[in-house]
This record gives structure tokens, sequence and C-alpha cells, in this order.
């Protein structure tokens, strides 16, 4: 796959291109937070309460500078959102970043070396797999009892690293038949470098996908763990929390309190599982053969 | 096959030992376990006696075995909350899951290998455009965000269905209610289950069209169009028999993934089954309680794992286990 090529295929793809502009856009917003919200909501000083649930600007009640309203101790909801996507983010850049980074060695590692290595790496992969990451991440952060971005960074990749394993060993297991392989080989090329020059670039088409979806799955699990109050603490800004705090008012018809943290982590998401599609359909080209097909 | 499901048993067993490991650990150090045997309003003389028993004593692995010995009764002490044998709390919690979860696995089944079905004839159809971006919406929202938009539509907005709780339950034998036999129990399930399929409807969708995209391009099913064989002929036997493989192995992976979403399901709507009970037992320290789910859950987990490996030869004669 030529860069030139994959590049063209991109922006002729208006799903990729929309999910990509999506992404960006949380992303500028996340990192630039502290500048263009309105208020920084984890500032005590400057909440009152006179302030709080105040509906969004356009609706009777609503007051400057709370475009999409307040929450129940005044919080400017955009602002909220903002400060929680940067939270969200980080989380997500952290656990791709840990667990892949552990996966790819011990999927290397298997998949280069088999054997015993192979052997425990693939059952914990399995065992792990079927009890899912949610699952483990509930029960360990539960059991804990601490709170905060590392903790939720490693108590999740404590179980994801194995997708990332399970890919990478699959793709070294397929490229070590190939030629090219042999040939190093034959020529003396020592193990360490056959690994690191020829069969790590070729297996990593497969992996970005993996990141991706990862990516995405874990942006709706950070939201989940601390929607159920074992994810993230009260003075950290999330998406999660914002919704956990407002389904108090769902009867109250508090709606903003839900729906506008709903939309930005809905988007978020959906921007980048838009963009693994893509990806996903570039490197399988059986599937393009078929969708192309009669 | 036989010597395959005898280790596949074996390691099961393997796994389950870790566990129970774990668990041990947790029980033994996170909190008194004289206090969760004897339970909170114990006096100390009891507390002594529980001591004594449970032999707190003695060296490590003594104390490990008989924690294994115990757990294979199905004894692991004494609920704090409620005070009952926390098995028996988590067991009159089952019916309520197991229905729920029943429920979802139905819908997103029937739906998600249906309409995958569907939207790989027609892929550029309007219909198919549709339901593809339904079910990415479906696999971006997150399940405990569905159900409160769910609740917010049809509970609170047009008062067409109860917002939480189980409704009336009917009782089959023994601790069995069941909510299906009252038209208010089952008005009580329709969000919850909604809920719950909600994800894994679209992943199976997804995962159906693919391989039925995938297949459709074989040279064999042209063979089969050519031989002018019925559509229902050509797509349901010749292809969705090969494309179901990772779709069952897909199900089968997810039980997991399933149980850990009833948990969030269940808080949403306050449905008064395990996950609801796990989440209020770490909130309230319930150590027994907390072990015995996670005991009962891997069960359940290896069980299943084991019985999707065996169902795969009934799909696949191809597949041979040896």
């Amino acid at each position: 796959m030529s860069r030139g090529r994959a590049l063209r295929h991109f922006l002729g793809d208006p799903s990729a291109v929309a999910g990509a502009t999506i992404l960006s856009l949380f992303v500028a917003g996340a990192i630039f937070a502290p500048l263009i919200a309105p208020q920084n909501p984890y500032d005590l000083g400057i909440l009152s309460l006179a302030d709080s649930l105040k509906p969004p600007i356009w609706m009777e009640g609503g007051e400057a500078p709370f475009l999409l309203g307040t929450d129940e101790q005044g919080r400017d909801v955009l602002s909220t959102i903002l400060y929680g996507c940067r939270t969200s983010l980080t989380v997500a850049f952290g656990v791709v970043l840990v667990a892949g980074t552990f996966g790819m060695v011990m999927g290397l590692l298997a998949g280069f070396y088999g054997g015993f290595i192979d052997a425990v790496v693939m059952r914990l992969a399995d065992v792990f797999y079927s009890f899912s990451t949610t699952l483990m991440a509930i029960l360990v952060l539960g059991l804990l009892k601490q709170k905060g971005v590392l903790v939720l960074v490693l108590a999740i990749s404590l179980t994801d690293w194995v997708r990332y394993a399970r890919t990478l060993r699959g793709a070294v297991l397929a490229i070590k038949e190939e030629d090219y392989i042999n040939a190093a080989r034959a020529v003396g090329a020592e193990s360490h470098r056959i690994i690191l020059r020829h069969v790590l670039p070729n297996a990593v088409p497969p992996l970005l996908v993996v990141a991706a979806v990862d990516f995405g799955v874990v942006i709706m699990l950070e939201a989940t763990l601390s929607f159920l109050g074992v994810g993230l603490p009260v003075t950290e800004p999330s998406l999660g929390m914002m919704i956990s705090i407002g389904r108090k008012y769902v009867y109250a018809g508090k709606w903003w309190l839900i729906v506008f943290p709903g939309i930005a982590l809905t988007a978020i998401v959906v921007g980048i599982n838009l963009v693994a599609d893509w990806l996903r359909e570039e490197i399988n080209p059986r599937i393009q053969k078929a969708v192309k097909g009669p | 096959m036989g010597a395959y499901i005898v280790r596949r048993i074996g390691q099961g067993l393997l796994v389950l030992l870790a566990v129970s490991f774990i668990c041990f650990v947790i029980f033994q150090y996170m909190g008194d376990p004289a206090w969760a045997l004897a339970g909170r309003y114990a006096t100390p003389k009891q507390l002594e006696m529980v001591r004594q028993k449970l032999g707190l004593d003695k060296p490590f692995y003594v104390q490990y075995l008989i924690f294994l010995k115990n757990a294979l009764r199905g004894n692991f002490g004494m609920s704090f909350v409620s005070r009952l044998p926390a098995m028996q709390v988590i067991l009159e919690r089952l019916p309520a899951t197991l229905e729920l979860a029943l429920m979802a696995m139905l819908i997103a089944v029937t739906f998600g290998v249906g309409l995958g079905v569907l939207v790989s004839v027609s892929p550029h159809s309007p219909v198919s455009r549709l339901i593809m971006a339904g079910s990415l919406l479906g696999i971006s929202v997150p399940t405990f965000l569905t159900g409160i938009l769910l609740i917010m539509i049809f509970a609170v907005e047009l008062r067409l269905l109860p917002p939480f709780g189980r409704g009336e339950v009917v009782r089959l034998f023994g601790n069995w209610r069941t909510g299906f036999l009252t038209w208010n129990g089952i008005k009580h399930l329709i969000l919850p289950a909604l809920t719950l399929s909600t994800y894994q409807l679209a992943v199976l969708l997804r995962l159906t069209r693919a391989g039925m995209m995938e297949i459709l391009g074989e040279e064999y099913i042209k063979t089969a169009w050519a031989k002018g064989l019925p559509q229902r002929s050509v797509l349901f036997k010749h292809a969705l028999r090969n494309a179901l493989i990772p779709v069952v192995t897909m199900i089968g992976l997810q039980f997991g993934e399933l149980i850990a979403f009833s948990i969030v399901t269940e808080t949403v709507f306050q449905w008064p089954g395990m996950g609801n009970l796990l989440l209020s037992a770490i909130f309230e320290s319930d150590q027994p309680v907390i072990v015995t789910y996670i005991t009962f859950v891997s069960i359940v987990i290896l069980s299943l794992n084991l019985l999707v490996d065996i169902l795969y030869v009934f799909i696949n004669p191809k597949i041979r286990y040896v």
C-alpha cells in the first residue's frame, strides 16, 4: 500500500474524511480547552450556586455565557465537556500506548519464537479475552478502591494488551513464512534484526486497525467506569460522570445535562470508528473486491 | 474430539484454580475473613470460634486448601450486609439476570444476523446504508447512555414503558421468579433488554455483513448462482453457513462482555439482578459476595466457551479437533 494511493483513497471516502474531521475538532477542543472554554469548571472559586441548573442559552431562563446550560453546581456544561474530552482522550492515548507497546512485544515474542512463551501468552490472551476488558476493569477498580487517570490506564491495560498481542502474533506467523524472511535468514541476519527490520514494518497495518478500534472502545469504557463510580474521582472532569450526575435530573426535565455530553462522547467514538472502517477496508483487499463486484 | 474436550476442561479447571487463588487473596487480605464468615454483628466469642475453625494460625498453603474446600461446597461465607450466605444471595438474583441476558441475546442474534445478511445482498441500497449508519451508532454509543436515552424517551417523555425495576414476577419453581408471565413483567423487560442488546446487535451485524460479503465473492457462490439455485438456498445454505463461523466465535467470546454490560444495564434500570448486586457489594466492601460473584461468573464463562467450541463442529464439519 503506497502512501500516495492511501491518501487518494482516504480523500475519496467521504465518511473517512468526516470521521477524521470530527475527531480532529474534538482533539483540538480538548487540547485548547483552557483557552477556549468560557469557564474553568474545576476552579471552585468562580462557581456559584445561583447559576445552577440553567437551561441552554436559546431556551427561556438561559443566560450568557452558559451556551449549553449549567449543572447542579453551576458549572458551565460546554466547558465541562471540553475538559471532560481532555480526560477521555488522555486515558485513551495512555491505554493505546501502554497496552499497545506491551501487547506488541508479547505478540512479537510469541509469534517469532513460539514454544513456551507462545503457549503462555495465548492462554492468557484467551482467558483475558473471554472475561472481557470491561468486566475485569470493573472488578479490579472496584476492589482496588483507588481512583485516578493513571490507575484507570493501568487497570484497562492489564487485560487490553491481549488485543494487540493476538493481532501481531497472527501477522508475524503469516510473515514468517514469506520468502523475504527466509532470504534474510539465508544471508545471516540475526533474529532481532529480522524482527525489527522485516517483520514489524509488515505487521503494522493490521495493528493500526486494532489501535483505532481500541481507542474508541477505551473512550466508551472510561465513560462507563466513571458513570458506575469506579473510574475517575469526582475531582477529574469526565463525560461519564457528567451523565451520571445528569441522570438524577432526568425526571425534572433537565435533558441538557445528558444530551450534550452524550453527543460529545458519541461523536468522538463515531469519528474514530469511521476512520477505523476506512483503514480496515484499505488493508483488506478481499473486502474491497467484494464491494466493487457485481 | 473426546481428548480435546478433556484437555479443554483441564485448562478450564486450571484457570478456575488461578481465579480461586486471587479470590483467596482478596478474601484473606482485604478485610478480616473471620468477620466475613461470622457476619458483621458477631460477638467476640463467635469470632474466636470462627478464627479457630478457619485455622488462621496455620501456614498459608493450609489456609488456601481450607478456602478451596469451602469453595467447592459453595461456602463463601456470609454477606456482610444481608447476613445471609453469599451463595444464596447471588443465586436469588440469578433469574433476573438470566432472563435479561437471554432476551438481549435473542434480540441481538436475530436482528444482528438477519440484518447483516440483508445488508450484504445489496450493500449500496438506501436501506442498507441506513442500517449501516445505525450499526455505526450501535457500536459507538456506550450501553449506559443508550439506557438513559431510552428512559428519557420512552419512560419520561412518552410514558409508554416503566423506567426501572422488574415489575410483577411470578414464582415458577423453588426460588425462580419470572417476569415473562405477566404483561407488567414483560413491559419492564423491554427497555433493559433493548439496551443490553444494542451493542452486541451492531457488532454481530457488522461481522455477518463482512463475512457474507467476503464469501459472496467466492467462486463456489458464483457456481451456485450459475447453477440457477434459488436465492434463499445460495444465501442461507451456501454463504451464511460459512459466514456464521466467525459470528459464532464472536457470540462465544462475548459472554464476558454480555455479563459486564449486564452490570451496567442493571445499574441504569435498577434491575434486581446479579450485576446490580455486585456493584452494591463493591461499594459496601461486601467481600464474600464479590468473591462468590467472581467465582460464579468464571464458571459460567468457561463452560459457555467450551460449549461454543463444541458447537463449531456441528456448524463446520471441516473442523476436526485432535
